[in-house]
């Protein structure tokens, strides 16, 4: 949904100092109090979503289904953004989907320290996102685990579409979200997304050719191509660099 | 109705992939190939997300407040801010810089 994985750097899992030594389990309250933080902050963003999509010409439903059913922040930007400047709805999609693949990845290592019962995984799933597992992943003891991803994604879900809601809503009252600036939100999460993750030259690379590619395509290609070309960028800079051992290896299986 | 499709669509494929990776075992996706391309696919996808929405108009390229807006969300995460923080920047700036030139 939105950027504090890999919170090496600090965002996301807010935590005061001095509260956790690297072996110690930490105090329920003190999991609670991160994943409250990282949910609030982040559920509150779903306002410029809501604005955002309504901004983009959909309704009130179909915004509302977005945050309900999908609730991976980057994907409905992605979506809403393609479906605004044109683009059809299967190269909408196939963005929006390309850039929730990473979920599967965060699924992976939650998978081994959540345990989730075989019953309760289907739900559980649609949480698996990039804050909750920040969270989890930061957490040290199953239970510590399970209770930062419960209480973050919990936390997020409820705000994250109640703001939804009152975005969509407010966009109306608003007029015209560009006067308020609401059209720089988007790029402004991609961005925040993205900072973290450009940590060795190859990162670099490949987000410097993306811009280029999706900056040329523009012009040329039909609405929602341009990123999808802009995405064959990794596998050209990994087929260019040849074997470059990955560094940052404390990202969660970015 | 073509919202809906790419509903559906965007709904199917997002949580089908947030199940598999729960579900599957852990060796599965473990091939340092396919951990390679799945921590680049993403940053890939962002970086032209951020351009194509920082400069597109449409089809064309334009330079307007967005990029001001932008830019102050690049500074705020520079400067550590806080994710609300970094996206507050980007629109109160871009706001203001469309208010000063109209």
């Amino acid at each position: 949904m939105t950027e504090t994985a890999g919170t090496a750097d600090g965002h996301g899992t807010q935590r005061a100092d001095g509260d956790r030594t690297a072996s110690v389990p930490r105090s329920d309250r003190a999991v609670v109090r991160d994943a409250l933080g990282v949910g609030v902050a982040v559920g509150l963003s779903g306002f410029a979503f809501g604005v955002t999509s309504a901004g983009a010409g959909l309704t009130l439903l179909q915004t509302c289904a977005l945050s309900l059913l999908v609730f991976t922040g980057a994907s409905q930007f992605a979506l809403v953004g393609a479906l605004a400047s044109g683009g059809n709805p299967y190269t909408a999609a196939a963005g929006a989907f390309f850039l929730g693949v990473r979920n599967a990845f965060y699924g992976l290592r939650l998978s081994e320290l959540l345990h989730v019962p075989r019953a309760l995984r289907p739900f559980a799933a649609q949480w698996v996102i990039d804050e909750t597992a920040a969270v989890a992943l930061a957490q040290s003891g199953r239970r510590a685990v399970r209770i930062g991803f419960a209480v973050t994604g919990a936390t997020l879900y409820v705000l994250w579409n109640l703001t939804t809601l009152l975005g969509a809503l407010g966009a109306a009252a608003l007029g015209d979200p560009r006067a308020w600036g609401l059209d720089a939100a988007g790029p402004a999460v991609f961005l925040a997304l993205l900072a973290p993750m450009l940590r060795t030259a190859t990162e670099r690379a490949v987000a410097g050719l993306a811009v280029v590619l999706v900056l040329v395509g523009m012009p040329l290609l039909p609405a929602g191509v341009p990123v999808l070309v802009a995405a064959l960028a990794a596998p050209v800079v990994l087929a260019l660099r040849g074997r470059v051992p990955a560094r940052g290896g404390k990202g969660h299986g970015r | 109705m073509n919202v809906w499709i790419a509903i559906g669509l965007t709904t199917a494929g997002c949580y089908l992939v947030k199940l598999l990776g729960l579900s599957v075992p852990a060796g599965a996706l473990e091939r340092p190939a396919v951990k390679r391309l799945a921590a680049l696919l993403p940053i890939a996808l962002l970086a032209a997300l951020t351009a194509q929405q920082t400069f597109g108009e449409g089809a064309a390229l334009v330079l307007d407040a967005r990029a001001a807006g932008v830019a102050a969300a690049a500074l705020a995460l520079l400067l550590r801010a806080p994710f609300l923080v970094v996206v507050g920047a980007a629109v109160l700036v871009t706001a203001a810089v469309r208010t000063l030139t109209g």
